[in-house]
């Protein structure tokens, strides 16, 4: 099975090191070394509490592509999928439960089987904005009920939207000759 | 409580997954916990790097400036700013909904929070970069961040027409 193939190190974790250790040092010359341990802490108990979450999500990402059959993916929101395709992988955003950690490597794995870029833009858009989870956990604590509902109504349109235009703009970039 | 919930569901799906791997025989479960488990090493110490450092980056911050340049009446350069803070808010959902709070709070406009809060769902630069980028091919991830650029003004459009919340 194609997987993908990753560096050890790259660039975009350079360059996100490089900002967290230059905030690191602000927090800690301006606001001391209690509030510098006290964030640290706090983060290093987020990291610890998604670790079993990101788990789930790496073993339903590689099982899910090991089980459905290519000639599934391809059918259902493959590049032929069309309109329905995008349907298929807004609905499955919108079901797919946990956090990033849980949704890049099942949209990653998905791409690699040979879904359509489309829908797995749809895919990822849909859980950003309609995913049941984070609005329940996060969401509605914060906001209140009035505030996610009016949200909520806005947004369904929007993973359509960006996955259509998503495979517009990638047929448009392969037509010139970029490789995907 | 909900959020054990999402974690329990998790590992059930995990569960059915294997217990189907293991009826169809083979190698399948072996190949699937072994790629599993490579893929989590693989991603682990870019998430540790994210999720401490987005903390120091958000502690380094000043919130309550949102809502002062956010109000009601702000229009699109208020939207636009908008959609930049949500952009570059690093860390979870805490920093950011407490953030989209505390500008609703001190005076925002509800049409520019929502588009705070959808730009940093959509693409807040720091979760693209440690979560995303680590887990897709990255010519993917940027086209979605480049089609969804509308999104937000479309969403605060969305709420401006409606009248709501």
């Amino acid at each position: 099975m194609a997987r993908l193939k990753r560096k050890p190190f790259d660039w975009s974790t350079a360059v996100i090191t490089v900002c967290m250790v230059a905030a690191a040092i602000v927090v800690y010359l301006r606001d001391g070394s209690a509030r510098f341990a006290a964030v640290f802490y706090n983060d290093a108990s987020i990291f610890i509490d998604i670790l079993p979450k990101m788990a789930a999500g790496c073993m339903i990402g590689v099982f899910s592509t090991l089980l459905i059959p290519r000639e599934v993916v391809a059918r259902w929101v493959g590049a032929e999928s069309g309109f329905a395709g995008l349907l298929i992988a807004t609905f499955a955003g919108a079901v797919m439960p946990g956090g990033p950690v849980t949704v890049y490597p099942v949209a990653g794995a998905f791409l690699a089987v040979g879904a359509d870029v489309g829908a797995a833009l749809a895919f990822v858009t849909s859980w950003t904005l309609l995913g049941y989870a984070r609005a329940l956990v996060w969401e509605l604590p914060f906001f209140g009920p009035d505030f996610v509902l009016w949200r909520m109504a806005i947004a369904p349109l929007f993973p359509i939207f960006v996955g259509f235009f998503g495979r517009l703009v990638a047929q448009l970039l392969m037509s010139r000759g970029v490789r995907p | 409580m909900i959020a054990l919930a999402v974690g329990a569901l998790l590992w059930v799906i995990v569960a059915v997954l294997v217990i189907i791997a293991a009826a169809k025989g083979g190698s399948v479960v072996e190949t699937g916990l072994r790629e599993g488990a490579l893929d989590f090493l693989r991603l682990t110490p870019r998430v540790a790097i994210g999720v401490v450092g987005s903390g120091y980056v958000a502690a380094a911050l000043p919130p309550e400036i949102l809502g002062h340049v956010l109000g009601p009446n702000s229009g699109i350069v208020g939207t636009a700013i908008a959609a930049l803070a949500g952009t570059l808010t690093p860390g979870g959902p805490v920093v950011g909904f407490s953030i989209g709070v505390a500008a609703l709070k001190s005076g925002a406009g509800a049409p520019q929070v929502i588009a705070y809060t959808t730009a940093w769902a959509l693409f807040a630069i720091q979760r693209v970069i440690s979560y995303e980028v680590i887990a897709m091919p990255a010519k993917i991830v940027w086209l979605r961040v480049v089609v969804s650029i509308p999104v937000p003004f479309l969403a605060a459009l969305g709420a401006t027409l409606i009248g709501k919340p």
